[in-house]
């Protein structure tokens, strides 16, 4: 199965992706499946880790708590655009956040959070030490932003994938 | 190319408003902005609900005229999701880059790299 | 009824699109760092796939989304390059 198949996930999205592009017949689902087959492979000369799923119930939670928060500081943001932050009384700044998780498939998804979340964008990350560089487009409480990341987003990702 | 409903009608013009009103928003807040940083989190009004908007109003009109289900533009969506964070990221740490290798003063808690 | 709606609403969403990619472009020529150019360039492109989509709605062709496609395409490698030419100054090293 490992050999024939080392990148399951991959391939199982390239053949998504190519069955949404052309349509649903059988077969399109061969050539797909074909396509999937080779191209995922290609991604061996990349070296990744190796992705394990533990708690495969939370995907749908995190996916709606996700869908909900970028809501949210989607509506904040523009608000905040609108009215000139606050009449100038808005402060924004970079944060400093030590995360505990090393696993590198956790931190691409951090990311992808972060930066989809108006109101946060992913600065640096420095993996020697673990330090997250955030920049905050609304500061008003430092720990909160610390609080909303580790406990909130990475404590999921870990619960998924670690 | 049939009729839609009337519900259907106004949940698609309710998206496409929605969507286009949020990447808007983000395209003033672009150009109101002071700092290169605020900037930053400007565009992503217009990838996260206002891409996402407007697709949802295309897959809705385009599956109840066609009269099956079509998707292709989640594959957008898809796209959006996994690019915006990468050019996002990139320019952040080039401005960050730049900043400091011309000690213009930024606003750090302490050195990260 | 609906048609009525329906060709008001892509209007409506069609005019914000074209004042949004007016407003990136206006971030485009005002700078002040090449950054906030690349940065605006990377919302004119977003803002224009998304007028597509807009546009795919209102004529009813799917003709639209392919161009998007390549817009979106587009756009993330220019980005990614210019924004890899600020870093060191250099695309390929």
């Amino acid at each position: 199965m490992k050999r024939i198949l080392p990148h399951p996930f991959l391939a199982l999205l390239l053949l998504i992706v190519w069955l949404v592009l052309t349509g649903f017949t059988p077969g399109q689902f061969i050539l797909g499946s074909a396509v999937a087959l080779v191209a995922s492979r290609s991604m061996s000369a990349l070296e990744p880790t190796p992705i394990t799923l533990r708690k495969v119930h939370r995907i749908p939670v995190l996916l709606g708590v996700l869908i909900v928060d970028i809501a949210r500081s989607n509506f904040d943001v523009a608000r905040l655009i609108l009215n000139g932050g606050r009449h100038g009384k808005r402060r924004s700044g970079m944060i400093e956040i030590e995360l505990e998780t090393r696993n590198r498939t956790a931190l691409a998804l951090l990311a992808i959070i972060v930066t989809a979340t108006p109101g946060t964008a992913w600065l640096g990350w420095n993996p020697r030490r673990g330090v997250l560089l955030l920049h905050v487009f609304d500061l008003v409480d430092e720990a909160d932003w610390k609080d909303l990341i580790k406990n909130r987003y990475e404590k999921a990702l870990r619960e998924i994938l670690e | 190319m049939t009729e839609l409903p009337l519900w259907a009608a106004i949940v698609v013009a309710f998206f496409l408003v929605l969507g286009a009103g949020l990447t808007l928003i983000g395209s003033i807040g672009l150009l109101r902005l002071r700092s290169f940083y605020d900037r930053l989190h400007a565009p992503t009004l217009g990838t996260s609900w206002g891409a996402l908007a407007t697709i949802l109003a295309s897959v809705i009109f385009f599956s109840l005229s066609e009269g099956r289900l079509v998707l292709h533009d989640l594959v957008i969506g898809f796209f959006i999701m996994c690019t915006t964070p990468v050019t996002l990221m990139l320019l952040g740490r080039a401005a960050l880059y730049r900043d400091r290798a011309e000690n213009t003063p930024v606003v750090t808690p302490s050195e990260t790299e | 009824m609906s048609g009525t709606i329906l060709l008001v609403a892509t209007l409506l969403a069609q005019g914000m699109l074209v004042i949004a990619m007016l407003l990136a472009v206006l971030r485009i020529l005002r700078g002040p760092r090449a950054q906030d150019r690349v940065l605006g360039l990377d919302t004119l492109y977003v803002n224009a796939m998304l007028l597509l989509i807009t546009m795919g709605i209102r004529t009813g062709s799917i003709f639209f989304f392919e161009a998007s496609l390549v817009i979106g395409v587009l756009g993330f490698v220019s980005t990614l390059a210019l924004a890899k030419f600020l870093m060191r100054g250099e695309v390929i090293e």
